[in-house]
């Protein structure tokens, strides 16, 4: 354990009102923690440069989960074990639900929360992918009032969003519009459980007749942040799967991604995964009877 | 006398129920009035002169304890073998991580910025990572030539079979370091006073190890130093010759300043600073006739020590004997070398050369056959040492071991036919390929040669006042058993319930020195000293008429009890004595290597999917010949867990090296398997007695690190048909292999098709 | 508010721990792991990593398994601790810690304590599990000794036994 405690402030505001003021009143000085389990371990490891955080863990505001008709939001305090034990997210948004399983353990699954998983910006994130295949939007909230915006336009650059610095997410929202489509979700990592992935695939497809009447796919750990295969997606739609369509997104999938070595993989193999997965995706889609 | 037998019994662990109720204590649980809290301010780089330290600002440095080599009262070494590692840097360093300076403060938490805080300004020198590099002498960074060790095996005349060879198979197999990674991480409390000396409590495996080095180190007479283990986390060798080096800087502040000082390594030190299992190369060149049988071969094999030679000599020494395996060579020449490099000092772990060397041996069995058109059953079956043959030492196979019948066994056990049969129907189609691999091996227990000779250990069993017995060792629990096998072992021999014998706790003041536990020597050798010493206890009592020959418990309590009244303290001891048919010659590194080796077969079932291009294993079967089956819960544990390891050996845990350190020193990225990754690993024994083990037992704690990754390496190859022979073996490895085979056979990724 | 760094002030904090209402005075960032074992003295929870990985220091809040190193104390306030130290019933073991013991699902017991904890945490939530889910309950508690087959076994056996009374 590499920090000082008696370096460090911590405060825990019974209300979101209240962490929205302090953020407000000392803008960039104060760091959010909710679960803790990505800025715990790098203050462990003595490499945490904030020195005042404020906790929003288990808040009732950001903890809660709306069902509307045509959306859901999802607190941003939410557990990955609360989107597994949620009944309508695992109906509806079952990419998101298998991500949640694939993070960390359970006792890291009980702690970490869908709004950190997103402002920890790890390109390697697990949630994340599932997030851009649902075209998630984000509610911002901040003393200015709530903004909503686009998932997709989220991450700027590496680690880098377009929350500012006196803003957190108060909630996650999506689309209720995906039953009947093709749920494919494959995360490759070092290992089968606990594992930063590799790359790691959330997709979404529907046919209509042969045709691939929508499709999207969206990766991790592929680029410096997640990433829709736009490029792949307008190649496939309107098209019948065949040999020569997968063989085709294959190749563009692998050149669309922009991997890199780092200490747990390589760009080459990290590359060629993606194309197979989509390979696989599409296979699975070719073979998926289109549900009324 | 009891009825009841309790060896081959899986009676409780003796300390069992203060680990599942968190009684346990390790070290970090125990805390020492005033005592202050130790660090280590490490090298930087590779190797170099130091030029200049200079103790930062922001720290308050007048609260610290420092300590540097000029405060050491005795020889700046960790004694050891060769004695060439000092305990503290001094001018010169040799590699990442190596220690400089010690720091102490009574808070915990203040240390991490006041390392940090300390810069080091070096004449930087080049530096060697690799064994190419050590090999090629163009940096001399050890001795003259870089070289820790060497040895030369030579039976029969090798240079007069390649003339009658059909084949000449050639392969070079090469194995990377591990990490044990024991979940406890190394840890050490050190007092001093000038009365009683230096006093160490510690996570370890030898006390005895320690407690020689703090008299070097210290300048203390052995009376003066004492060594006590706590309980400990998990060890596999890690905490073999390590602890002495922690014991060695928390003993110094300790002295220097006249308060307890704790040394407890957070992960991410432990992980960068203490050994590793030795890298290997090993180059086959074998003489083969047409059908299959192994006329003779040369085998070269080197093993990179890391910067100082600590055990590498020892390592080496294993390596070189097990490297023919479980087979007849008729003429062969083993020139094996233990090189240096600019890392840390690799050090024991579980197998401790035998896992290198056997991995290549049992891939090259499989290139052999490959090359001969022959199963690797096949060619395995024509050249299994047999009865009254000699190994590659000439050391006669006196035991009725009939490989052969193992081998059938596995195979069986494994469903290795049927399932190949349906697998090579089912690889054409899919995105999976799937595979059987087989590896034959044998593992020598206790320590080589004149080895236990020279250890000469020694046991005592005690009778206590209250009629209870305990025994007195310096061999340590750290998972394996200890504990539980040989108070099983005395109470067998004594007759007596097993509750009615205890274990003391190994402190240097109370138990004599019964060896290193290391070298799964504890049940084979320990345990027979054990029941000598137990039946010393019990003819002590008959003889001098307070037993009769033929007693029930109670009445040997109650004699027990009545002659501590009358004579008091009542101790039996018993001293190794090698067995008189065991002769090894040291110089030309021939004759009886061990007294006893453990047989084994183990199988793989492996899927590698085409998708990700990782690895599965799916199926193991674990069998084993082991003498004696002291404990079966335990015996069994002990060859899930080492196959486990052998798993994470082969497919998962590789140390990514950068200019000689560990840069993957996290748990989040030093990938060791979960349970959600590893199979179902069925274990079988068989049970041929061993005439020098404690009821015929042979040590097994190593056997099982040895078999698993060629087993599984092998399996891939059945699996893809390509030939792996490098571990770990990662899915990029993997990718990289497959995609260079699909090119040059122009076929479509499997993926490529809809289903 | 920011007050100077290696000057912030301590807090006072009520915690329940194994049934019993606790205070404790700490840095609000201390680790729930370091309170528990050097303030309280239940050493019972172990830190193998302090990254969360092993699951070594794992304990119940709020009877949720969570690994106690990644914890702020502060955000332990007014929760209900359960650690291996309140598993037992006096001198009575649970279940789980008598087929741990017979079963040889504690080697050399550094990971037990987290280990029962996570499989007790299974068997509240999943009282008949398949051996799938007891290796996905137990997914984040490694272990270097057992190679987790008898865990496993020891999981299921006390399962079998809690059916069946």
């Amino acid at each position: 354990m590499r920090s000082d405690p008696a370096d460090y402030e911590l405060v825990a505001p019974r209300t979101l009102q209240a962490v929205v003021s302090l953020l407000a009143h000392e803008p960039g000085v104060w760091l959010i923690i909710a679960g803790g389990t990505d800025v715990m371990v790098q203050y462990a490891a003595g490499k945490l440069p904030a020195r005042n955080l404020v906790s929003i863990w288990n808040l009732p505001e950001l903890r809660r989960v709306e069902i509307f008709p045509d959306e859901i939001s999802i607190g941003a305090g939410c557990t990955y074990t609360d989107l597994r034990q949620h009944v309508v997210i695992g109906r509806d948004f079952p990419l998101l639900v298998s991500a949640a399983s694939w993070t960390g353990g359970i006792a890291n699954q009980n702690r970490g929360t869908l709004g950190g998983n997103i402002v920890n910006a790890s390109p390697a994130a697990d949630s994340l992918p599932a997030l851009l295949a649902y075209e998630a939007e984000l509610v911002l909230v901040s003393v200015r009032g709530e903004r909503r915006v686009a998932y997709g336009n989220f991450h700027t650059d590496y680690k880098k969003t377009e929350l500012a610095s006196d803003e957190l997410i108060r909630a996650i929202c999506l689309p209720r519009r995906f039953s009947g489509y093709l749920s494919h979700a494959r995360k490759v990592g070092a290992r089968n459980a606990q594992a930063i992935s590799k790359v790691c695939m959330a997709a979404l497809g529907r046919l209509a007749g042969d045709a691939v009447e929508d499709v999207r796919i969206a990766v991790g750990s592929v680029a410096p942040f997640p990433l829709r295969l736009a490029e792949t997606e307008r190649i496939v739609k309107g098209k019948p799967i065949e040999p020569s369509l997968v063989f085709l997104a294959r190749n563009t999938a692998a050149a669309e991604v922009r991997p890199i070595d780092d200490i747990r993989s390589t760009a080459r193999y990290r590359s060629a995964v993606v194309g197979n997965l989509v390979a696989e995706f599409l296979a699975r889609l070719g073979a998926y009877e289109k549900k009324a | 006398m009891r009825s009841d037998p309790i060896v081959g019994v899986s009676v409780p662990r003796k300390e069992g129920r203060d680990k599942v109720t968190g009684q346990a204590r390790y070290i970090d649980d125990m805390v020492l009035p005033d005592m202050l809290f130790g660090a280590t301010v490490r090298s930087q780089i590779p190797r170099g002169r130091i030029k200049k330290i200079t103790f930062g600002p922001g720290i308050t440095w007048d609260e610290f304890v420092v300590v540097s080599a000029k405060d050491i009262p005795g020889k700046n070494c960790i004694a050891l073998i060769v004695d060439d590692q000092p305990c503290l840097a001094d001018g010169i360093v040799n590699h990442p991580e190596e220690p400089i300076l010690l720091l102490a403060h009574p808070d915990r938490h203040v240390l991490p910025k006041a390392v940090a805080a300390v810069s080091i300004e070096y004449d930087p020198l080049p530096a060697v990572f690799t064994i190419e590099e050590s090999e090629c002498h163009s940096e001399i960074i050890w001795g003259a030539d870089n070289t820790f060790k060497t040895y030369l095996v030579e039976k029969g005349d090798v240079d007069q079979v390649w003339g009658k060879a059909d084949y000449i198979v050639e392969g070079e197999y090469q194995t990377g370091a591990q990490e044990q990674l024991y979940i406890e991480n190394n840890g050490v409390i050190a007092a001093f006073d000038p009365e009683q000396g230096v006093t160490l409590w510690g996570s370890l495996q030898c006390p005895y190890y320690v407690h020689k080095a703090l008299m070097t180190l210290c300048d203390l007479p052995a009376d003066k130093v004492r060594v006590v283990q706590m309980e400990t986390g998990g060890a596999f060798g890690g905490k073999e010759e390590y602890p002495s080096m922690i014991a060695g800087h928390a003993a110094l502040l300790a002295i220097k300043f006249r308060r307890p000082v704790k040394i407890v390594y957070d992960r991410m030190e432990d992980m960068a600073a203490t050994t590793k299992r030795h890298p290997s190369r090993t180059r086959h060149r074998t003489a083969v006739s047409r059908d299959g049988k192994i006329l003779g071969g040369e085998i070269e094999l080197t093993i990179d020590g890391g910067a100082y030679s600590t055990l590498s000599a020892v390592v080496l020494s294993r390596a070189t004997i097990h490297a023919g395996g479980p087979y007849c060579w008729p003429n062969i020449r083993i020139r094996a070398k233990a090189v240096a490099t600019n890392a840390p000092p690799h050090g024991a772990f579980r197998g401790f050369g035998a896992p290198q060397s056997i991995f290549a041996m049992e891939r090259h069995m499989d290139r052999i056959a490959r090359m001969l058109n022959l199963s690797p059953i096949e060619v395995r079956r024509r050249n299994f040492l047999k009865p009254g043959q000699m190994t590659t030492t000439e050391q006669t196979v006196r035991e009725p071991i009939n490989l052969n019948q193992l081998l059938d066994r596995a195979l069986e056990l494994s469903a290795y036919r049927s399932k190949r049969e349906r697998f090579s129907k089912e690889n054409v189609i899919g995105t999976t390929r799937k595979g059987m691999g087989v590896a034959a091996f044998l593992h020598g227990a206790g320590f080589t040669g004149s080895g236990e000779r020279y250890l000469a250990s020694v046991v005592g069993v005690e009778g206590c006042a209250d009629g209870s017995v305990r025994v007195l060792v310096s061999s340590t629990e750290f998972g394996q058993g200890t504990n539980t096998v040989l108070c099983q072992i005395a109470a067998e021999a004594l007759g007596l319930p097993y509750d009615s014998v205890q274990i003391a706790q190994p402190d240097t003041n109370q138990v004599p020195n019964s060896g290193p536990t290391v070298a799964s020597r504890t049940a084979m050798v320990v345990g027979k000293l054990v029941q000598s010493a137990a039946l010393g206890i019990q003819q002590t009592l008959t003889g001098c008429g307070m037993l009769g020959d033929a007693y029930a418990p109670e009445e040997f309590r109650a004699a027990c009890q009545n002659y501590v009244a009358v004579h008091g303290p009542f101790r039996s001891w018993a001293r190794y004595e090698a067995p008189r048919d065991v002769f090894w010659d040291d110089e030309k590194y021939r004759g009886e290597a061990y007294a006893a080796f453990a047989w084994a077969v183990y199988v793989a079932e492996v899927t590698v999917d085409l998708t990700t291009y990782s690895v599965s294993v799916n199926d193991f079967v674990a069998l084993q010949e082991v003498g004696k089956v002291l404990h079966p819960v335990l015996a069994t544990g002990q060859i899930v867990g080492g196959v486990a390891q052998g798993i994470g050996f082969a497919l998962y845990e590789k140390v990514i090296w950068q200019n000689g350190r560990m840069q993957n020193n996290q748990m989040t990225n030093y990938i060791m398997p979960t349970s959600a990754d590893l199979p179902s690993i069925r274990v079988f024994f068989e049970e041929m007695g061993n005439v020098h083990g404690a009821f015929g037992a042979k040590g097994i704690g190593e056997l099982p690190m040895d078999g698993p990754a060629p087993a599984i390496v092998n399996a891939i190859e059945d699996a893809l048909g390509i030939s792996f022979d490098s571990i770990p073996l990662l899915p990029e490895d993997i990718f990289e292999a497959v995609s260079a085979k699909s090119l040059l056979e122009h076929r479509p990724h499997p993926t490529g098709g809809v289903r | 508010m920011i007050t100077p760094s290696g000057n912030r002030a301590k807090c006072e904090l009520s915690v329940t721990v194994n049934g019993e209402l606790k205070t404790v005075r700490a840095h609000p960032m201390e680790r729930l792991l370091d309170v528990l074992r050097q303030q309280l003295g239940l050493t019972g929870a172990k830190e193998g990593c302090g990254e969360g990985e092993c699951g070594s220091c794992s304990v119940l809040m709020d009877g949720a398994l969570v690994n106690s190193c990644l914890i702020p104390v502060l955000q332990a306030r007014g929760a209900s601790i359960v650690t291996i130290e309140g598993v037992a019933e006096g001198p009575r073991l649970h279940e789980l810690q008598q087929t741990f013991l017979e079963c040889g699902g504690a080697q050399c017991g550094i990971c037990t304590p987290g280990m029962i904890l996570a499989a007790a945490h299974l068997l509240y939530k999943r009282p008949a599990p398949t051996v799938e889910e007891i290796r996905e309950g137990l997914s984040g508690n490694l272990c270097r000794c057992t190679g987790y087959m008898q865990i496993f076994e020891a999981v299921a056996e006390a399962a079998r036994r809690n059916a069946t009374t």
